[in-house]
């Protein structure tokens, strides 16, 4: 293990030099630019056997990622926002087609207006195309989580592809102290890719992307609506081996100060560094605060947020993007569902759209109302003015 | 008990290499044994326009990740930025504000009407013209922050960047002494008052 400085991009690419996958199809955008950018160079300087496409568009680099995986290669790209938003077309195919491309995807808000900051409405947008979405605290997580990505999403249950998100610019670009794992232990970890099939082994010719109409296509969906159950098991498998094997254990989610908690938010990323400090500050002052920090949002670990969230009288989930549903935003939605049938007052807050700050007074604010959480509103905006 | 963070915030103008300090020097600290973070003003930075860089530093793990409001320590790279961009916004009482011009602390003090903080100067573009042979103050400031503050060992902290900017100029390693002569020379020449 190295201790280093490193932003946010500058572990995702290092993640990716160690994963040292067969194929990277990029096309580079703010904030994630950086990602493919240092690991161009790491191609260019011959520290990876890489094969990397420079392509003209992100439509064009996610269906290479896909005719590359098809052959069974490891392939791996990076993306953000609007860039994302032009792979929606191909995501879905690539869960169907069952390949496990990785993505390092930087959370940036959705244009309009045009924005370079983070909010979650990008990969908000595609929680449904059979993508597995980890998201990450900090650069620390965002280093462990594209390793144990690969693993997850190659394992025989799964087979889907994944991304792991970090917060633009407040992660990607944050410079913070981040362990490294040496590079064969890295290595070790992630393993060997195995492939079922390949597209170029004419030994054993296979079809792929073949019209499916009223006779197959629901049996073909089928599996991915089973991987993606059966992925939740792959997921503790990883994070627990990864905490065995390195000291930095994963699961679903994070329980912080919790268990004995009358006031809890479930919130995602790097917001939840913050928060810690805000639950702190309660603490001392006799406010049992405390916080679900949610990892994995795909697939949704329901019946386990019940269960952590149960003994948790008033709850606030925070969202850093809205659905445009008029019912709150996407967390929200998932975790109200998940609490059907308990006893919790569950309200909403959407903060943070196009990267507006959110600090721990405000933080603390919502815990505040949580105390009147009966007399507020089920959709609260949080650090937006009137 | 609350954390005790150190936090600062750097002006510039785009090229000047705010940001590169404020890298540099958590790289440095961590080296220390410090926890840090370092990050820019997020946004799209163009050539000239003002920028600001940002730091924390902790004993502890840092977890913020919200904005900087009310840095401990403002650097700033370029005095023209004074008047234009409120500079010590956010600054205590206890502050310490650190100007790279050649002007005296009280002048400073007064062209701000600043109350409270300590004032340094430090004339970085002379000594980055004389050292480096281009107008580039990132460096030397580090050595008057060094001065200023008093966080990090000077010598140590001087063999860290040395190591650093070793690895980033390895083609041009007379860009290397340029510089750690600039930051000794800030360290030695910066005036309080």
């Amino acid at each position: 293990m190295v201790t280093l400085a490193k932003t946010g991009n500058e572990v995702m690419a290092e993640a990716m030099r160690q994963i040292d996958p067969d194929v990277v199809a990029a096309y580079p955008i703010t904030p994630a630019t950086e990602v493919v950018m240092i690991f161009a160079q790491f191609v260019a300087d011959g520290l990876v056997g890489t094969e990397y496409i420079p392509v003209e568009s992100e439509h064009s680099a996610m269906s290479a990622c896909v005719g590359a995986a098809t052959t069974g290669a490891r392939v791996m790209t990076g993306t953000s926002s609007q860039g994302l938003a032009l792979m929606y077309e191909i995501l879905p195919i690539a869960s169907a087609l069952r390949l496990p491309i990785i993505m390092c995807e930087v959370n940036r808000a959705l244009s309009g207006p045009i924005n370079i900051h983070c909010d979650h409405s990008d990969t908000m947008g595609c929680r449904d195309f059979g993508w597995l979405q980890i998201f990450s605290e900090n650069a620390q997580e965002a280093y462990d989580n594209v390793i144990q990505a690969v693993r997850i999403a190659e394992d025989p249950r799964v087979m889907l592809p994944t991304m792991v998100t970090t917060d633009g610019f407040i992660i990607s670009h944050c410079m913070e102290k981040v362990e490294v794992l040496e590079d064969k232990v890295a290595k070790d970890y992630v393993g060997e890719k195995k492939s079922p099939y390949s597209v170029l082994d004419v030994d054993k010719p296979v079809t792929i992307g073949a019209l499916d109409l009223t006779d197959y296509y629901f049996e073909h969906k089928m599996p991915v609506i089973q991987a993606m159950k059966d992925a939740r098991q792959v997921i503790l498998e990883a994070g627990k081996d990864f905490g065995k094997r390195f000291g930095r254990p994963y699961g679903f989610f994070e329980k912080y100060k919790l268990d004995d908690a009358e006031f809890a938010i479930v919130a995602l990323g790097s917001t939840c560094g913050t928060a810690r400090v805000a639950i702190d500050e309660l603490r001392e002052k006799g406010i049992k605060a405390g916080m679900l920090k949610l990892r994995l949002f795909r697939p949704f670990p329901a019946e386990e947020i019940a269960e952590a969230l149960s003994q948790v009288p008033n709850i606030a989930v925070l969202d850093r993007s809205d659905s445009f549903n008029a019912q709150g935003g996407p967390v929200f939605t998932e975790v109200r569902s998940a609490m059907y049938n308990r006893n919790a007052k569950i309200i909403n807050y959407v903060y943070g759209l196009g990267g507006r700050d959110i600090n721990v007074a405000q933080i603390k604010e919502v815990f505040c109302q949580l105390g009147r959480a009966d007399k507020m509103p089920m959709v609260n905006y949080l650090g937006v003015r009137e | 008990m609350k954390q005790e963070i150190l936090e600062i915030r750097w002006h510039g103008r785009g090229g000047q290499g705010a940001k590169t300090a404020a890298l540099l020097f958590a790289d440095a600290a961590l080296t220390s044994g410090k926890c840090v973070q370092a990050f820019p003003e997020y946004g799209p930075e163009r050539m000239g326009a003002p920028v600001a860089a940002f730091n924390r530093l902790s004993d502890q793990p840092i977890t913020l990740h919200c904005s900087i409001t009310e840095p401990k320590i403002v650097i700033v790279l370029d005095a023209t930025l004074m008047g234009k961009v409120n500079v010590i916004e956010g600054l205590p009482a206890d502050g310490i504000l650190i100007v790279n011009t050649t002007d005296a602390p009280a002048k400073v003090r007064e062209s701000l009407k600043l109350k409270g903080s300590r004032v340094f100067t430090v004339d970085a573009s002379g000594i980055s013209k004389q050292s480096i042979g281009r107008d580039i103050p990132n460096t030397p400031m580090l050595g008057a922050l060094l001065k200023a503050s008093g966080i990090l060992d000077f010598s140590a902290t001087l063999a860290e960047t040395e190591t650093k900017l070793k690895k980033k100029f390895a083609s041009k390693p007379e860009v290397v002494e340029g510089n750690l002569q600039a930051i000794r020379r800030a360290h030695e020449e910066v005036k309080g008052e």
